[in-house]
């Protein structure tokens, strides 16, 4: 498989998509968010628990490509008993990340397993795809309740 | 019992289909993409230019640009000229009954437009009826919904069967005495579905309700002939059909297109102007306003020449073989869904499968060199109609060889080992 390609479609990724972690609707649920991409179609619904400020859980639904998928999957391991601020931060330094646009200076540690995203830079058309469950979490953490679109 | 050899091809046509040449004639298909081999299989969004189209183009601009219908001086001469004779290379293609027919517009969305803003504005009143279908592209859709929130008109939809055919028993339930227009796509640019549109049109006709046909998926593989059709409008773009992006038609019987209001107003459309009073020109120039697209007008009349220099026989025989060809050699692939089995159908092959997600199947072909497109492909009711929210959708022209669609055959089965692991 070609060098780029490789970088786009790690291993974890794939494994990800496969068997996505936390894939499932929650019934106690306090927080919600819909998320969807014209573009390619891709859907996700976001269901989060949140407790004094704290993500106690989470889980989400939908249909989406490999990348989306996986990158929901990820998300929904990783935030899980973070606090509000600390999953907006982490979503702020994720999407540098993912368009290229880091800090050199900037410690990557703290993203953990996200780090297998940092190929998506390469993909400037797939970076909607790897966000959108981003995207979705920080609206369901608003609890704005609306359909957020990438476009 | 004596046999008749049916003799289809024009004169013209005798000669062999010479697909290197053809190839020869498109200089981007020697690009290299990811280190590979272009393997362009999405015609359906759009299809490359042969020379004498980019030469037309460049000859326009180089020897012949002016303004038209204008002015007294040698160039307008000639610029008028080379529109006009594009007009007429047009009419000729489509055997319309007079140049008068041909309306030059930006696109096939913006012949419907027309259609849906001068026929909807005079024609369409409270409690009418426009007919569609479930398989239409958003621009035979969108501007219905604007006519009808408008007019407070009602949109009735054709259902589409699980094999991609338009349910004609159907259709005939939805024809009343309210029903102003039928508007329906000739070639599902989704699933490839060639609809019997001469039969559709003929049993409108007989309620006397006029018929439109979408034809951007059909102009470039199918004979047409508005005349035999007895469609009342057809619109096209030239893009699809190996001409420049930016100029399509609108074709429409000359009686009627005589009894619509113009669609824009401004120059050229007119003659006469005071503040109290204006006539309009006659057609096809009502509907022009404006400064018309020349120099891609006369590019779309050298794609028509190329074409019928090859002939659209020819070429549709050649997109019938690829597309049994790549029928046969993608169907075979584990857990593949192919989406369109009408019996009819043209240059499209749409597919999903249940583990790989179209978009991921759309990048790792573009890194084999193959281009496809992956998407809703602007027919967002029919994906729901068929529960995908996407496909991957390969699309040939006059161009494509088997050896491209080996080539994405074995992308397939690339990404199929990677995801599959």
């Amino acid at each position: 498989m070609n060098q780029e390609l490789k970088e786009l479609y790690q291993q974890v990724i794939l494994d990800h998509n496969k068997s996505p972690r936390n894939f499932r609707k929650m019934e106690n649920a306090n927080h919600f968010g819909e998320g969807y991409n014209p573009l390619c179609g891709d859907k996700i619904d976001i269901y989060l628990l949140l407790k004094d400020g704290k993500i106690e859980d989470v889980s989400f639904q939908g249909s989406g490509c490999a990348i989306s998928k996986a990158s929901a999957s990820l998300m929904s391991s990783f935030i899980k008993g973070k606090t509000i601020e600390q999953a907006e931060e982490l979503f702020r330094k994720f999407h540098s990340l993912i368009t290229g646009k880091l800090d050199e200076s900037e410690s990557v540690e703290d993203l953990g397993k996200l780090k297998v995203f940092a190929g998506v830079r390469e993909f400037p058309v797939r970076v909607k795809c790897a966000s959108l469950a981003w995207h979705t979490l920080i609206s369901a953490l608003k609890e704005e309740n609306k359909i957020v679109s990438t476009e | 019992m004596s046999t008749k050899i049916e003799i289809r091809n024009t004169e013209k046509e005798i000669k062999t289909f010479d697909l290197d040449k053809i190839r020869e004639d498109f200089p981007i298909l020697s690009t290299e993409v990811h280190g590979k081999p272009l393997c362009y299989l999405d015609n359906a969004a759009t299809t490359q230019k042969p020379k004498p189209v980019i030469d037309a183009l460049n000859n326009y601009y180089l020897h012949q640009n002016s303004n038209v219908h204008r002015g007294v001086h040698y160039l307008s001469g000639l610029a008028t000229e080379a529109f006009e004779e594009a007009r007429i290379k047009i009419k000729k293609f489509i055997n319309a009954a007079s140049p008068q027919e041909i309306i030059f517009t930006r696109g096939t969305t913006e012949s419907i437009n027309l259609v849906a803003y001068s026929f909807g504005r005079d024609f369409i009143n409270e409690g009418d009826e426009i007919i569609i279908s479930q398989m239409e592209h958003h621009s035979n859709i969108v501007p219905w919904q604007l006519v009808a929130a408008d007019k407070k008109a009602k949109i009735k939809i054709i259902p589409v069967d699980d094999s991609g055919e338009l349910i004609i028993e159907e259709f005939e339930k939805l024809l009343t005495k309210r029903t102003k227009l039928v508007s329906l796509v000739y070639v599902s640019n989704s699933l490839g579905t060639i609809n019997p549109v001469e039969k559709i049109i003929h049993t409108a006709h007989s309620f006397n309700i006029p018929v439109l046909i979408d034809g951007a998926q059909a102009i470039q593989h199918l004979l047409v002939d508005v005349q035999q059709l007895d469609c009342d409008f057809f619109a096209f773009s030239g893009h699809k059909m190996y001409g420049p992006t930016g100029i399509g038609i609108l074709y429409g019987k000359q009686n009627l297109l005589e009894s619509m209001p113009p669609f824009m107003g401004g120059g050229d459309m007119i003659s006469k102007v005071s503040f109290e009073k204006t006539t309009y020109n006659e057609i096809p120039y009502k509907f022009e306003a404006g400064t018309s697209n020349i120099a891609d007008a006369v590019g779309l009349g050298a794609a028509v020449d190329y074409i019928s220099e090859i002939g659209i026989n020819s070429i549709a025989e050649h997109e019938k073989d690829l597309l049994d060809y790549a029928d046969k050699v993608i169907s075979g692939f584990e857990g593949i869904k192919i989406f369109g089995k009408a019996k009819n159908k043209a240059s499209v092959l749409s597919f999903v499968f249940d583990d790989i997600h179209p978009h991921d199947m759309g990048t790792f072909l573009d890194f084999e060199g193959v281009a496809v497109r992956t998407g809703h492909h602007c027919t967002q009711p029919l994906m729901q109609r068929f529960n995908v929210p996407a496909t991957t959708r390969a699309s040939f022209a006059m161009y494509n060889t088997k050896e491209e669609i080996d080539i994405l055959a074995e992308g397939i089965s690339k990404i199929i080992k990677v995801f599959r692991k």
